[in-house]
C-alpha cells in the first residue's frame, strides 16, 4: 500500500458508506418482515420514522459516490509517476487486476443507488407507501454491488506498489492493444460519431415525447441505456480525441485535467444524468397500475425526461463544440 | 367535518409501563362551531386533541376528516393536511424566542414555498388586523402577555386553516387576556371558522362563544352536550 | 419555483437560528477549524515540497552515474567518461563535483557544488539564502551581502576565504537554500579530491526511451558503477512526502477522532430549547423531511464555514508562516531550513481530498442525531 492522502481518503469514505448501507439493509429487513401500514402501534411508527432515516442515508451515499468517483479517477491521476510507464489514471488504474473492476463498480453503485432514490421518491408521492417492500427488497439486492465497490476499491489501492511497470494510457487505448477497448476504437470514426449523435438525439425524441405525450417509456428507458454505452464508447473513441487534438490518444481520464478546461466533469455528469433519468423512467413505469401512483408516476417520468432532455443537451453543446472547435483535422488521417 | 370512531391511544405498548391514554371514543365535530373539551388535567383531553389535530396516530379506530378516511396516513401526508386544516394555539403560546413576531407568525408556512415577499405582507396583514403591526419587529421576549396571544393567534392563522385548535390557552393568562382570547375566538367563529378548544378553565367552557362542551374523564367522553 | 422557495426559506430560517445559537456552534466551528487547519497544512506542505522537487529535477539530468565501492559511493574516476560517451545514444557525458560541508562556526550543513561560470573566478562563491542568514553569526539580524567574506576550513587543515559575489534567486528555495556554489579549483582545495575524480557523472541523452538501454550497458562496462534514472529519484521523492503525509494523517487521526465525538455529542446533546423549537416547527405544520433539510443546511452551514477558515489559516501558515508547526518533521532534519517560503500552490484535488478525510466523516457522525431530533413526536409540545 501508498501510505498517499488521496488513498487514505478513499478508504475512509468508502468504508463508512458502506457501513451506513449495511445500516440501511438492516433497517430493509425489518420493514420488510414487520411493516403493517393499517397499524397504528409504536412499532409501526417508528419503522415509518426509519424510512426517513434510511432516504437520507441513501441521498447521502449517491452524493459520496459520486464524489468519490472523481476522486478516484484524479488519485489514480496523481499516482501515476510513481509506476514506471504511467502517465495518467489510466495507466494507475491498471496496475493491478482491481483497478478497473473497481472503477466499473464506482459507475455501476452511482447508477443503482440513483435508481433507488427515483423508486424511494415515486413511492414517498403515495399515502399508501405501495412500493415500501419492492424497494427494500431492491435496497437488499444493490447493497451487495456498493460492498463489492468498496472491497475491490481496497484490493485495488491496497495492492499498489510504487515501480511495477503498467502500460501508460498510450499503449492500452491504442488501436494496437488486444483488448475489448481496441475493438471500440477500431470502429470507422465516422461511423462511432453518427452512431453517438444518432443515440442522444434518439434518446432525445424519445425523452421528448415523453414529455409531451407520456408516451414511448420503455423505448426511451432502453434507449438511454444504449446511449449510455455509446456515450461511453464514444468518450473513448472519438470525442476525447478532439479535445486532445491528437488522432491517438484516446484516454478517457486526462480530459478531467485542467489542460482541457476541467470539460471531462459536466461531460461525465451529464452521461450519468441521462442514464439515470432515463432509466429511472423505465424503472418505475410498471408501477403505474398501483391505484395511488396512477397519477404520481407519469408527472415523475414527466420530470425525469425533462432533465434527461437537459442533460442530454449539454452533451451535444460539450461533445459538439469539442468536434467543431477542435485544431485536429480529421482530413489527414 | 372530522369523525373518530372508537378511538384508541396506548403509549408504551406490551411494556410494563404500557398506559391507555384514550379508549372508545367516537365523536364527530361539525363545521363551523365551537366546541370545548372539558375535563381534568391527564383526563386524555390533549391526547384527543393531538389525535383531531392529526399530528398523532390512534392505535386503533377510524378518522375520517372531510370524508377522506385518514387513519394510517404516514406522517408525511398528515403533516400537509394538519399544515393545510388545522392553526394550533399552544399552552404558554409556544413562541420561538430570539426572533421577531413577524418570523414566528411566517415560519408555519415556509414548507409552502410561498414566496418570501407575499408571505411576508400576509403575515403583516394578519397581524394588523390583531393589532399589534407596530410589533411585527420586535423579538417575541420582549412582547407583553397580551402581544404574544395575539402573535401565537396570527401564527395560527397564517394557513387560513378551517379549523383552530387550542389547547389549554388561558391556563397561564389573567382573566382580562382570558376574556379577549375568547372575543377574538368569537370573531374567527364568526368568520367560519371551526373552533377547538381544551380547557378547564370556566372562562372558556362558560363563555356563550362555545356552542358544544364534550366532557372527559380517564380518557373517555362521559358527556356530550350541545350548550342551551 | 416553490421549492426552490421553500429551500430559500429553510434555509434562511437555519442562518439565522446558527445566528441564536452562537455559543454552542462556535465551540464547534473553531474545533472543526482546528482539525480541517491541521490537516490541510500537511496537504499543502507535502504537495509544495513535492512540486519544489519536481520543479528542481526538471533541469536535473536524465542520469547520473556514480562508482560504488563497497556498496557506498565513491569518487568516479573521470577516464569512464569516454567509454560511456562511446555508447549509442549518448549525447553528452560531463562530471560533476558536489559534496557536503559542516560549518562548525554556524552549526550548519552546506551543499557545494562547482559551477562552470565560476572556474575562471576562482576565489568567488554564489550562496543561497539560507547560507547567507546562518552565516552572518554574530550579527543575524542581517544577512551576509555580496563582496563579504566566508571563511572555509580545507581538508588538510589549512584556512580559505571565498568572496560572495553573489546570492542565488528565492524562486526555488527550498533546495537552494543551504548551496554554495564554487570553483572546482576551491572545491579540489577544500575537499582535497585529485583531478581526474569527480562526484559523480551525469548524461544526457537523444531519446528519453532508450534511457533504461543506456544504463544496463553502462553496468556493463563498468561494473561498479550505478546509473540513476531522473524518473527513478522524481519518484522516490514523491513516495517519500507522500507517504510522510501519511503517517501525519494516521497520527492526527486520534485528534480527528476526538473531533468527531465531539461532533456526535454536541449534534446529539439537544438542548430543551432546541428540542421545544423543533416540537413548534413539527406541530405548526413541518414535515420530517423539512426539518432534515434544516439540519442539512446547518451542518452545510458549519461545515462549510470550518472548511475555509480552515484552508485559508492553513494557507497562511504554510506559505507565509514558513510551516512553523510542523516543518521538521515533514522536511527532515535540516538547520539551514527555517527561514524559507515555499510557492504557494492549492489544486483542486487537495480539497477535494480535504473534503473526503473531514466533511464526509462529520456529516455521517451527524445523520443519526440529526434524524433523531427531526422524529421527535410533533404533538410533543403540547404534552409538555
Amino acid at each position: 500500500m501508498i501510505f498517499h492522502p488521496g488513498i487514505l481518503a478513499l478508504l475512509l469514505g468508502s468504508a463508512l458508506t458502506s457501513s451506513m448501507l449495511c445500516y440501511c439493509a438492516y433497517e430493509g429487513v425489518r420493514i420488510i418482515r414487520c411493516w403493517d401500514i393499517r397499524s397504528g402501534s409504536e412499532r409501526q411508527l417508528g419503522l415509518e420514522r426509519r424510512t426517513y432515516l434510511v432516504s437520507m442515508v441513501m441521498s447521502y451515499v449517491l452524493g459520496f459516490q459520486l464524489l468519490s468517483l472523481f476522486l478516484f479517477i484524479y488519485t489514480a491521476d496523481t499516482l501515476s509517476p510513481l509506476f514506471v510507464g504511467a502517465m495518467c489514471a489510466a495507466g494507475s488504474l491498471n496496475v493491478n487486476g482491481f483497478g478497473y473492476p473497481a472503477l466499473i463498480l464506482k459507475i455501476v453503485s452511482c447508477l443503482l443507488s440513483g435508481l433507488w432514490l427515483i423508486v424511494n421518491f415515486t413511492d414517498n408521492k403515495a399515502p399508501d407507501y405501495p412500493l415500501i417492500r419492492t424497494k427494500y427488497w431492491l435496497l437488499l439486492g444493490i447493497a451487495p454491488f456498493l460492498l463489492a465497490e468498496t472491497s475491490v476499491q481496497a484490493g485495488h489501492l491496497l495492492g499498489l506498489r510504487p515501480n511495477i511497470i503498467t502500460s501508460c494510457c498510450g499503449t492500452l487505448f491504442s488501436i494496437d492493444a488486444n483488448t475489448v477497448m481496441a475493438d471500440f476504437l477500431a470502429l470507422p470514426r465516422l461511423l462511432s460519431q453518427i452512431a453517438f449523435f444518432a443515440s442522444i438525439f434518439i434518446t432525445m425524441a424519445l425523452g421528448l415525447s415523453v414529455y409531451l405525450k407520456a408516451k414511448g417509456v420503455y423505448s426511451f428507458s432502453i434507449a438511454s441505456f444504449i446511449h449510455f454505452l455509446m456515450s461511453v464508447a464514444a468518450l473513448i473513441s472519438v470525442i476525447s480525441i478532439y479535445f486532445y487534438e491528437l488522432p491517438t490518444h484516446h484516454c478517457p481520464f486526462c480530459i478531467l485535467h485542467s489542460e482541457y478546461g476541467y470539460v471531462g466533469y459536466p461531460l461525465y455528469l451529464a452521461i450519468l444524468v441521462s442514464a439515470v433519468s432515463g432509466l429511472g423512467a423505465g424503472v418505475i413505469n410498471p408501477f403505474r397500475k398501483i391505484d395511488s401512483l396512477h397519477d404520481v408516476i407519469p408527472r415523475i417520468q414527466k420530470l425525469l425526461s425533462l432533465i434527461s432532455i437537459l442533460a442530454n443537451s449539454l452533451l451535444v453543446l460539450i461533445a459538439g463544440y469539442g468536434i467543431l472547435f477542435s485544431n485536429l483535422s480529421m482530413a489527414a488521417y | 367535518m372530522i369523525h373518530l370512531q372508537n378511538i384508541r391511544k396506548v403509549f408504551n405498548a406490551g411494556r410494563p409501563n404500557e398506559f391507555v391514554a384514550i379508549e372508545g371514543v367516537t365523536l364527530a365535530i361539525d363545521s363551523q362551531g365551537a366546541t370545548a373539551l372539558k375535563g381534568p388535567s391527564g383526563s386524555g383531553k390533549t391526547t384527543l386533541l393531538s389525535i383531531l389535530g392529526c399530528m398523532a396516530r390512534p392505535t386503533a379506530g377510524r378518522i375520517t376528516l372531510q370524508e377522506r378516511e385518514i387513519t394510517s396516513l404516514p406522517e408525511r401526508f398528515l403533516t400537509e393536511i394538519r399544515r393545510e386544516t388545522f392553526g394550533f394555539i399552544f399552552q404558554q403560546f409556544n413562541l420561538i424566542k430570539g426572533i421577531t413576531a413577524l418570523e414566528n407568525v411566517m415560519l408555519p408556512a415556509y414548507p409552502n414555498g410561498e414566496n418570501y415577499v407575499s408571505l411576508k405582507k400576509r403575515a403583516m396583514e394578519l397581524l394588523d388586523l390583531l393589532n399589534i403591526g407596530g410589533k411585527a419587529t420586535s423579538k417575541v421576549e420582549w412582547l407583553s402577555g397580551g402581544e404574544a396571544q395575539r402573535t401565537a393567534i396570527a401564527r395560527a392563522l397564517i394557513n387560513n386553516p378551517a379549523i383552530i385548535i387550542a389547547d389549554e390557552p388561558t391556563a397561564h393568562l389573567d382573566t382580562r387576556l382570558s376574556a379577549e382570547f375568547m372575543e377574538i375566538m368569537r370573531q374567527l367563529k364568526q368568520e367560519g371558522k371551526t373552533i377547538l378548544i381544551a380547557s378547564h378553565d370556566p372562562i372558556v367552557y362558560e363563555s356563550d362563544v362555545i356552542d358544544r362542551i364534550v366532557e372527559m374523564r380517564d380518557g373517555r367522553i362521559v358527556s356530550s352536550g350541545d350548550v342551551p | 419555483m416553490r421549492a426552490l422557495e421553500k429551500q430559500r426559506n429553510i434555509l434562511d430560517f437555519t442562518l439565522s437560528s446558527l445566528g441564536r445559537r452562537k455559543g454552542k456552534n462556535i465551540a464547534l466551528v473553531l474545533v472543526y477549524t482546528f482539525v480541517i487547519f491541521l490537516l490541510a497544512s500537511v496537504l499543502f506542505f507535502s504537495h509544495s515540497l513535492k512540486k519544489e522537487a519536481a520543479l528542481i529535477l526538471q533541469d536535473a539530468p536524465a542520469m547520473t552515474v556514480q562508482k560504488l565501492v563497497a556498496g557506498r559511493q565513491d569518487l568516479i574516476p573521470t577516464h569512464y567518461i569516454d567509454s560511456i560517451r562511446q555508447i549509442k545514444g549518448v549525447q553528452s557525458v560531463a562530471p560533476r563535483l558536489w559534496g557536503y560541508y559542516y560549518d562548525a562556526l554556524s552549526g550548519a550543513n552546506y551543499t557545494l557544488m562547482v559551477n562552470a561560470d565560476l572556474n575562471d573566478r576562482a576565489g568567488e562563491i554564489v550562496i543561497g539564502n539560507g547560507v547567507s542568514w546562518r552565516s552572518a553569526a554574530g550579527k543575524r539580524n542581517q544577512p551576509l551581502r555580496k563582496n563579504e567574506i566566508i571563511p572555509f576550513k580545507t581538508y588538510d587543515g589549512s584556512a580559505l576565504s571565498l568572496k560572495v559575489s553573489g546570492l542565488l534567486p528565492f524562486a526555488s528555495e527550498l533546495v537552494t537554500a543551504d548551496l554554495i556554489l564554487v570553483s572546482e579549483t576551491d572545491f579540489r582545495k577544500i575537499f582535497s579530491i585529485a583531478t581526474g575524480q569527480a562526484t559523480d557523472l551525469v548524461l544526457q541523452v537523444r531519446n528519453a526511451k532508450e534511457l533504461p538501454v543506456i544504463a544496463t550497458k553502462i553496468t556493463q562496462i563498468h561494473p561498479d558503477t550505478r546509473p540513476i534514472l531522473r524518473e527513478e529519484i522524481l519518484r522516490t521523492y514523491d513516495a517519500v512526502f507522500d507517504w510522510r503525509s501519511g503517517v501525519i494523517i494516521m497520527v492526527l487521526a486520534g485528534v480527528f477522532l476526538a473531533f468527531i465525538i465531539l461532533a456526535w455529542d454536541k449534534a446529539t446533546g439537544l438542548s430543551a430549547e432546541e428540542k421545544r423549537e423543533i416540537g413548534i416547527l413539527k406541530a405548526t405544520g413541518w414535515e420530517t423531511t423539512d426539518i432534515l433539510l434544516m439540519k442539512f443546511w446547518e451542518g452545510a452551514a458549519v461545515s462549510l464555514m470550518a472548511f475555509f477558515m480552515g484552508i485559508f489559516l492553513a494557507y497562511l501558515h504554510i506559505f507565509l508562516a514558513s510551516s512553523i508547526l510542523f516543518a521538521p518533521v515533514l522536511k527532515g532534519w535540516s538547520v539551514l531550513y527555517p527561514h524559507f517560503r515555499l510557492t504557494p500552490y492549492i489544486s483542486g484535488y487537495q480539497i477535494a481530498t480535504l473534503f473526503f478525510l473531514t466533511v464526509i466523516p462529520y456529516t455521517v457522525a451527524t445523520i443519526v442525531p440529526s434524524w433523531r431530533s427531526a422524529t421527535i413526536d410533533p404533538d410533543s409540545v403540547m404534552r409538555m
